[in-house]
């Protein structure tokens, strides 16, 4: 299969809870995105893509594909050369930095390979963290943080610091963090990039587990067996969509 | 839910500035520590310079206030064509007629010295002086006696001796309890007091003072004053000063001299101050070097941190809460270094001047300054390392590398 455009394959994606009602969590429309140089280098050549609410997908791609420049992309955390990125329905080409940052803020949770906790705070508090900048306080965040950390599994764990933590345990952090503010979608990168098989798989049984309750998970990654456990797979090749399989429902 | 403007904007509550500021210190304490240590001697040698000069000043202006400000010496001059230098005989009475002038006495030189008995040579006259003056002399001075009496309308006339501190120290008179005779100008003369010292007459200490009557009647003095002291109004201490020379001698006003004591003193306190600006330069450039630390230590956090700057991008931070909050770590750090810095420099002032006797004083001006040039070290250090931080695109500061 090759790059499909933007509005016709969704027709053929499970029904999502009031899709004619809701535009999808994430849409790329048209994105490229170069990078100075001499000549330029494109990163991402007209890239389109839907992500409906509650779907579950990898974007996978051996490393210089794109993968990091699409996660970017989809991330809202630069913005393309040209094309639009819209986060459930809002274009982001005419936000602010200020905007821009409260959308991801708000609708979009982040994992990363390196789990980025903070050193010298507890689990509790890094998780705590994912609503810091939302205005919330500090009673609600801690409330809210232990309730997050008991949905990744985490709640005996709460008051350790990341130096105490495993690296399946700190991801769950990341993870309980990522969805403390119960975002639009979760953006997941090479998740399980930085850790055993055992507990790997764990990260990718919490993910699925997330996502059978709801939750609308994407996931780039160079792995091809972690990309083929979900149910939809977006493959980029020098900067294009080259494949996009789904399972049937 | 298509309209960008109904996203509301991120929001870092003022609570949560410190709390995250703080949060980059908690996790680097030996770090923050050290670099706090610059700013904290910085502001510690400003607080003790000011502190112990403030001090140190505090006892030479207590006695300057106790003796007096308004207080004027008269002597003859030695200017050009100055003679044997003697004030012209009715120099007192015509002082003392001064409007501003509140009380006069006199001293004159009586051509006599003073022994223990006389069985001394008469070249060990121990530097002694010997004085003639009237009974206002102590009140004019203010002035006290250790031990007796001063003289006073009665003694004034007979041979009785009333010896400067000094002066009975060099006799071997240390108190009055039993009647004491000293040989004077040839015959015994009874002490009857013993004065504390002058502070702004010092050479009065050295002397042997008796009657001016008396020195007239017993010790062929000739009664011509040559210093005269004048307590005058103390609203009105430069323009007397001013007027002064040509009272006391309208022919040569100008062989006339005036002091004022109290100006040495507030000379020495003020050369002390000339002392301090050193000090004080030193202190401001620890705190220059302090902030340097601080700025180095920033800039090189900014570095190290670009993933946790990264991560909070991706959680919803604008660019101005990245700013915020390393500015405030930068200011927190110079805060710790301002108030250490207080502490110590305090702690010095009240130690050393406990240790002088001297009263403690730390200016509330160098404490709040101290703070304010703390924090405003600590802005100006923080700002560019802040800046940086705030300028890093979220993509650069997640890369892996």
């Amino acid at each position: 299969m090759t790059a499909l455009p933007s509005a016709g394959p969704s027709d053929r994606l499970t029904p999502v809870r009031d899709r004619a009602a809701r535009p999808p969590a994430l849409e790329l429309r048209n994105v490229v995105k170069e990078y100075p140089g001499n000549p330029p280098v494109r990163a991402l050549d007209d890239v389109s893509l839907v992500v409906e609410h509650g779907e579950m997908l990898a974007v996978v791609g051996p490393s210089g594909s794109g993968k990091s420049t699409m996660l970017h992309m989809m991330g809202t955390l630069d913005r393309p050369t040209s094309g639009s990125v819209l986060i459930e329905g809002t274009d982001t080409s005419e936000l602010g930095d200020k905007r821009v940052a409260a959308l991801r803020g708000r609708k979009i949770g982040f994992v990363f390979q390196r789990f980025f906790l903070l050193a010298g705070t507890t689990a509790l508090e890094n998780v705590a963290n994912g609503l810091l900048y939302s205005g919330t306080p500090p009673v609600q965040r801690r409330r809210a943080a232990e309730e997050a950390l008991h949905r990744v599994g985490l709640g005996h764990r709460m008051h350790h610091s990341p130096s105490e933590l495993s690296g399946g345990e700190s991801q769950r952090v990341a993870v309980a963090r990522a969805l403390i503010h119960q975002p639009t979608f979760l953006l997941a990168d090479e998740p399980t990039g930085n850790l055993d098989s055992k507990s790997s798989e764990g990260i990718m049984d919490l993910l699925l587990g997330l996502h059978d309750d709801g939750t609308t998970i994407a996931v780039i990654t160079h792995d091809h067996d972690t990309a083929n456990s979900l149910p939809r797979r977006v493959s980029l090749l020098d900067g294009r969509i080259h494949a996009e399989a789904i399972d049937p429902e | 839910m298509n309209d960008g403007n109904q996203i509301e904007s991120s929001k870092l509550r003022f609570g949560d500035v410190f709390r995250v500021g703080a949060s980059g210190l908690k996790s680097r304490t030996l770090r923050a520590v050290l670099s706090a240590l610059g700013v904290a001697i910085g502001i510690a040698s400003l607080v003790g310079v000011l502190g112990l000069s403030e001090s140190s000043k505090s006892d030479l202006l207590d006695q300057l206030s106790a003796l007096g400000t308004n207080l004027l010496t008269i002597q003859a001059g030695t200017g050009f064509g100055a003679g044997d230098a003697s004030l012209p005989e009715p120099a007192v009475s015509m002082v003392g007629r001064v409007g501003t002038v509140d009380t006069v006495s006199a001293t004159s030189q009586v051509d006599a010295s003073v022994y223990r008995n006389d069985f001394i040579p008469s070249g060990q006259t121990g530097g002694i002086t010997v004085l003639a003056t009237d009974e206002n002399l102590l009140d004019t001075l203010n002035g006290s006696v250790a031990a007796g009496t001063f003289l006073s309308e009665p003694t004034i006339q007979y041979p009785a001796v009333v010896l400067g501190s000094v002066a009975a120290q060099r006799l071997g008179i240390t108190d009055l309890d039993h009647p004491v005779m000293v040989w004077l100008g040839e015959r015994w003369v009874e002490v009857i007091g013993i004065l504390d010292p002058f502070v702004l007459a010092a050479d009065l200490d050295r002397a042997a003072i008796i009657g001016d009557q008396a020195a007239v009647d017993y010790f062929d003095g000739d009664d011509i004053a040559s210093t005269i002291y004048v307590r005058v109004d103390s609203d009105w201490v430069v323009q007397t000063r001013d007027l002064l020379p040509a009272t006391v001698d309208p022919e040569n006003p100008e062989e006339v001299e005036v002091s004022r004591p109290s100006d040495v003193l507030e000379a020495e306190a003020a050369a002390e101050s000339a002392f301090n600006t050193l000090f004080l330069g030193l202190g401001a450039v620890a705190l220059l070097v302090g902030g340097i630390g601080i700025a180095n230590v920033m800039v090189i956090g900014v570095i190290e941190r670009r993933g946790e700057i990264g991560l909070r991008r991706a959680i919803g931070a604008t660019k101005a809460h990245i700013r915020w909050q390393f500015l405030a770590e930068s200011l927190f750090l110079s805060a710790i270094g301002g108030v250490a810095g207080i502490v110590i420099g305090s702690g010095v002032t009240a130690a050393y001047a406990a240790l002088q006797g001297w009263r403690i004083i730390i200016p509330s001006l160098a404490v709040t300054g101290g703070f304010a040039a703390a924090l405003a070290i600590g802005a100006v250090a923080g700002l560019y390392p802040a800046m940086r931080a705030a300028r890093m695109s979220p993509t650069e500061a997640l890369r892996s590398e």
